[in-house]
């Protein structure tokens, strides 16, 4: 708003610039000045870089070395005060000191770049930001949003009296991280931007500088993370959407026992994060389970099927807001039909430019394109996803015991300290404390 | 002491352990594949850094607003190579100005980042304080339309936190924010070299390289 403005009074200083800068670019105007009185000029020498090759390198290492330290203190040491100890660290650090960015949430926008657009360079930095919490994940379960996760440690310090939320709650938000991942890749496999990174909650706090909405969302969601732990971790990262997959599949994975469960829920509501699963009851009525099962298997394709529609319809409506090619060619047509040229920059430079007008009119349609065929497979991608959900929760389990849930658990160790056998492991009870 | 999911014994769970191993390996081959990608990659090696290619700048005003630092990482610098030296500078004088004087009211520049300096007659230095210096433009657009086009916009790369999508690259109407890698990070304007016309293009990748 603030550009509309402003331009039309700039406009004819920028047609004398057009008019200047055409003309003749190629020589001064003014000739280099010989100077008699021995007046040496000054040369201006451009600041370095504060992010070096090395100091990139660095990061990698530092990130490697606290996954692994992470590792060992969730599944070896079983230190939920060694992770704090980790977390505070991994907060100064990936944090306040190298300011959040770039991390391996965000860094699913330059792997899905590369992987739609061969000439987009990948830093190998970058892919091993991306994929080394991932690796980690498959060998230890989700260890990076334990103590390393710069926007995960901000959360899990403010901790404080968490609640249960409501299963379907839960679950209905549950969703929201796939379409976050579904979307965000979406759009940037459309060339229309980094949305996940535009809306991260917390790295205006890390930079302590940043538009006014994103420091408010993000204190926000520190305010809600006071009872309703971790929220943008658990219902909105894209992140660790992935991670949840290599962590179900994960090699190893923390235990709440050290050793055995002995049947005794302790630990059942230790869990912030509602990622304690306990025995379930053997279905009663078998065939009526079966024939859930197969109603749910049934519903399946119509449900991606729908999700892929309204994914389609989604980003064809949002087309104007999201590419900039769109919203190039939307106010092209506006000022046409309203006879009012130049109202905007952008309208502006592509006029001056002298590119016919089709070729805006091409782009867009282009663009336009790529985001309904973009929408039109998020939208399948998050269908998928809930059916696959759908089909989990009428499944069987066999589950005896009290474990965590491999894909919601993010490793923080707060339940040991509910396990009677984690005490008699310490040596600080003694006793049979077998199975009853 | 390591522990893992205690499991009870089963067919079923033999079958699902198989499963799931099976899945991991195919998951780590695609962790590895991605991997493989990026590093066949051929800019890539380095990482990138944002810059303005002075070329197409067309001294919007956006770099001042809309950096996600406040000031903005965007600054005037001055190639004194490419100065005229003017004592009528326009990217110092406001063109209403009432006298030729450093006063204020002169000035271009809304904070006062420009120093103006006698040499000889009839020569004046010019230099930008950088800690006033907003990244407006003002001088830039004045020294580019009637002058030399010493002054231009830049992003100072002891300042920029190097977002992995620049805000201002996003919003800029010219398309006139690169991403280059950390090797060729210093493209200056030239000592004396071309200008070309700000060319408005569909944002291309391999503009950047």
């Amino acid at each position: 708003m603030l550009e509309r403005r402003v331009v039309p009074r700039a406009g004819a200083l920028a047609l004398i610039v057009a008019a200047a800068v055409s003309a003749d670019a190629a020589e001064q105007r003014f000739p280099k000045p010989d100077f008699k009185s021995g007046y040496v000029q000054p040369v201006y020498h451009p600041p370095t870089p504060a992010r070096s090759a090395v100091r990139e390198w660095a990061d990698v290492a530092v990130l490697a070395a606290a996954l692994g330290a992470a590792a060992w203190l969730a599944l070896r040491a079983r230190s939920r005060r060694g992770l704090w100890a980790l977390s505070v660290a991994s907060l100064v650090w990936f944090g306040l000191v190298r300011k959040g960015c770039i991390c391996p949430v965000g860094s699913i926008h330059n792997v899905a770049l590369a992987l739609v657009d061969p000439v987009y360079g990948l830093p190998l930095v970058t892919a091993l930001i991306f994929a080394l919490p991932l690796v980690a994940a498959l060998l230890w379960g989700r260890v990076f949003c334990a103590a390393v996760c710069p926007l995960g440690v901000i959360q899990d310090l403010v901790v404080w009296r968490p609640v249960r939320l409501p299963t379907a709650l839960n679950r209905a938000l549950g969703m929201l991280g796939p379409t976050v991942l579904a979307f965000g890749i979406a759009l940037t496999a459309a060339g229309a931007g980094f949305w996940i990174c535009r809306y991260d909650p917390f790295v205006g706090l890390y930079r302590r500088s940043g538009p006014a909405g994103m420091i408010a969302t993000g204190i926000g969601l520190l305010l809600i993370g006071v009872v309703v732990a971790r929220p943008y971790c658990r219902f909105f990262c894209p992140y660790g959407v992935l991670l949840s997959w290599g962590s179900r599949l994960s090699r190893r994975h923390l235990g709440i026992t050290p050793d055995e469960c002995i049947q005794c829920r302790l630990c059942e509501r230790s869990c912030p994060f509602d990622a304690i699963r306990g025995p379930e009851p053997p279905h009663v009525d078998r065939s009526a389970a079966r024939r859930a099962l197969v109603r749910a298997l049934w519903a399946a394709p119509l449900f991606v099927a729908g999700a892929a529609w309204a994914g389609r319809a989604a980003l064809d409506a949002l087309a104007p807001v999201v590419h900039p090619a769109v919203a190039l060619e939307r106010e092209l047509r506006a000022e046409d039909a309203a006879g009012t040229p130049d109202l905007t920059w952008e309208t502006r430079v592509f006029r001056l430019s002298g590119e016919p007008r089709e070729s805006a009119a091409a782009a867009a349609a282009a663009a336009r394109h790529r985001l309904r065929l973009a929408g039109l497979w998020a939208g399948a991608f998050v269908g998928f996803v809930g059916a696959g959900r759908i089909v989990a929760s009428v499944r069987r389990s066999d589950r005896r015991e009290w474990v965590p849930d491999r894909g919601e658990c993010l490793s923080c160790g707060r339940c040991f300290a509910h396990c009677p056998r984690e005490y008699v492991r310490l040596g600080r009870l003694d006793g049979p404390m077998g199975n009853p | 002491m390591m522990t893992t999911n205690s499991s009870s014994a089963g067919s079923s769970n033999g079958r699902r352990e198989f499963l799931r191993r099976g899945a991991a390996a195919a998951a780590g081959a695609v962790v590895a594949g991605l991997a493989g990608v990026a590093a066949r990659g051929a800019v890539s090696r380095d990482g990138m850094v944002w810059q303005i290619n002075p070329a197409r700048c067309v001294q919007c005003g956006r770099c001042m607003t809309h950096c996600v630092l406040t000031p903005s990482a965007v600054k005037c610098v001055h190639t004194y190579a490419m100065c005229g030296y003017c004592r009528f500078c326009f990217g110092y004088f406001d063109p209403g100005a009432p006298e030729l004087t450093t006063a204020a009211e002169n000035q271009m520049c809304p904070t006062g980042a420009i120093r103006r300096r006698f040499i000889e007659p009839p020569y004046y230095e010019y230099s930008i304080l950088e800690d006033l210096c907003t990244g407006c433009g003002k001088c830039v657009k004045g020294c580019n339309t009637f002058g030399n086009g010493s002054l231009q916009l830049q992003i100072l790369h002891d300042r920029c936190v190097q977002c992995n999508e620049c805000a201002i690259a996003r919003r800029c109407p010219a398309q006139a924010i690169e991403r280059v890698p950390l090797a060729k990070w210093n493209r200056m304007k030239s000592e004396f070299g071309a200008v070309p016309a700000a060319v408005w293009q569909h944002r291309e990748p391999d503009a950047n390289a």
